[in-house]
């Protein structure tokens, strides 16, 4: 749907250049919602907008729905942004118009009769739940009710593909969720393949089916939400997971559990289906070893379980040699330094 | 000698007519010309959708050369091109010429200044959606600044009430033709009593006007 191949972005700031993009090369299956995830400056922002020609790449190829964009004439190029729709962190509406007006506008770009702009605006407002709001202006409304403004018009001309642009970043929590869940239905029911970019890796872990990270221009990491959050290899995906992860008390509890004379603590693993599985249980039941989860938690990714829990073992030291031996036959186990 | 008021009072209808006449005509053309500078201005600014560097900086110096001039002089300065193009230095019409050209620069800035104003998002989004630099110019730029812009052509138009009474002193007609000819140099207090006040009217009215029509654009 989108392919990246070897992709580069410079800018020249006076004598200075910078290079916001650097030989990036990632493809975006139909149908996927793909994230990108980075702090700010990392180039992100700047990937987003080679998609739709808002920025013209210096290198590489860049290929949407099987066409190379930088052999587009202008005119091409706009109709090409009419198949991608775009939702912004600050929403961007027109202040002049109405709500309805808004999401009349691409439509009114295209040339679209009156009498059916004005049924698709009502289709449109329906879908994003704002069909009472049409004749108010944007400055009445609140931030999660201009995003979903935002993404009626984005999906206007019925684009194939949609690029997001931090949009929840400006959001609360609670506002947050509930555009994530519209962006799943747009996905969903409507089969728009959804590229977004974030600073915040639950953005990613909600509703992304995968994610490439970057970092000062360079992808550093990419492949299935899963995969990324259940084995992070890069120093930065690892400080994003924990950001939403917590997977390690912290130093004072941990403090108070070696003053206790607490024993070691392990971490145990649980990926997919064996998390489903009473493998804990079962194992030391067989060796006579007591089991105490100390930390942890069981969440579902991708609708996968994947469990991540800290435990110490209580028995004679052959006997929890023996489940630590037949555990790592099963699920990933670590020593926790304490 | 003083003027008999019972005869006297139609002069002072007509030349209220006259600057009204001077302030409207000026007010429009000025307003096309101002507003298409304006506009040329920022689209051609760095970075902006008609990015144009000889464009924009010809038109810069040519507003900063116009602009600083004090209007009395620029109207006497500019009089030769003024008979060549309107036929007379005297009266309504070659007072409207002048007048427009110094408008038309205020105006320029006023529109730029309003324009840069425009959150660059929302532009972007408009880009986006596949608007051409045309479409931009007049769905997104015109509309979006309106609210502000009619503030500041309200702010421009007495200026040229100012400006109209000046131009009448040099012939131009007008409230300020009889103020000077017959206030100041007949020292006749009660005319420059009665063209005061209805100069203050006429500024009162032009104001409570553009606070209207941008309040309602505004919604606030």
């Amino acid at each position: 749907m989108i392919e990246f191949q070897k992709v580069a972005k410079t800018f020249k700031l006076g004598s200075r250049e910078v290079n916001a993009v650097k030989d990036v090369s990632i493809s975006i299956a139909q149908g996927e919602i793909f994230g990108i995830i980075g702090f700010s400056g990392a180039g992100k922002s700047t990937l987003l907008r080679l998609v739709n020609l808002l920025e013209t790449p210096t290198n590489g190829n860049i290929q949407v729905q099987g066409v190379d964009v930088s052999s587009l004439s202008q005119k091409e190029i706009r109709k090409l942004r009419r198949r991608i729709g775009m939702i912004f962190q600050n929403f961007n509406l027109f202040s002049s118009r109405t709500v309805a007006g808004n999401v009349a506008y691409p439509l009114k770009l295209a040339g679209v009769p009156k009498k059916e702009i004005k049924e698709r605006v009502a289709e449109l407002l329906q879908f994003v739940g704002l069909s009472d709001k049409a004749d108010d202006y944007p400055e009445q409304l609140s931030g999660g009710q201009k995003q979903r403004v935002g993404i009626a018009r984005a999906l206007a001309t019925s684009p194939d593909i949609l690029i997001c642009d931090e949009a929840t970043s400006a959001l609360d929590p609670d506002t947050t969720g509930e555009i994530l869940r519209l962006l799943k239905k747009v996905n969903k029911d409507l089969g728009i393949t959804i590229l977004l970019i974030t600073h915040e890796m639950h953005v990613i872990q909600e509703i992304c089916d995968r994610v490439a990270v970057m970092e000062n221009g360079e992808v550093i990491e990419n492949g299935s939400v899963f995969e990324v959050f259940t084995n992070p290899k890069h120093p930065t995906t690892q400080r994003f997971i924990q950001s939403v992860q917590q997977d390690r008390p912290s130093d004072s509890l941990l403090a108070e559990w070696r003053k206790k004379g607490g024993e070691q603590l392990y971490r145990v693993i649980f990926k997919g289906e064996i998390a489903s599985d009473p493998v804990l249980s079962k194992v030391t039941k067989k060796f006579n070893v007591d089991v105490n989860i100390v930390y942890g938690s069981v969440r579902e990714l991708q609708e996968k379980f994947y469990g991540n829990l800290l435990v110490s073992f209580e028995g004679s030291k052959e006997n929890i040699l023996s489940v630590l031996n037949e555990l790592e036959t099963l699920v990933t186990v670590e020593e926790v330094l304490i | 000698m003083k003027v008999d008021w019972s005869t006297f009072w139609p002069r002072i209808v007509e030349s209220t007519g006259e600057t009204i006449l001077m302030v409207i005509m000026t007010l429009i053309l000025g307003s096309i010309i101002g507003i298409t500078i304006g506009l040329l201005l920022f689209v051609t600014r760095k970075g902006n959708i008609l990015e144009n560097k000889l464009v924009f900086r010809l038109l810069n110096i040519l507003i900063n050369i116009i602009r600083p001039i004090p209007f009395i002089i620029f109207l006497v300065a500019i009089s030769p091109l003024t008979r060549a193009i309107v036929g007379t230095t005297i009266g309504t019409w070659a007072a409207i010429f002048p007048m427009t050209i110094a408008a038309s620069f205020g105006i320029a800035r006023v529109v730029e200044n309003n324009l840069v104003s425009i959150d660059p998002g929302v532009i972007e989004a408009a880009k986006a959606m596949g608007a051409s630099p045309l479409q931009i110019i007049f769905t997104v730029l015109i509309p979006e600044a309106l609210g502000p812009l009619i503030l500041g052509l309200t702010f421009v138009t007495i200026s040229l009430i100012d400006f109209s009474a000046m131009a009448g002193t040099v012939g131009g007609g007008g409230l300020g033709h009889v103020a000077m000819t017959y206030g100041y140099q007949r020292f006749d207090g009660s005319v420059m009593l009665v063209t005061v006040i209805i100069l203050i009217i006429l500024v009162q009215i032009a104001q409570w006007i553009g606070n209207t029509l941008s309040r309602k654009i505004m919604r606030r």
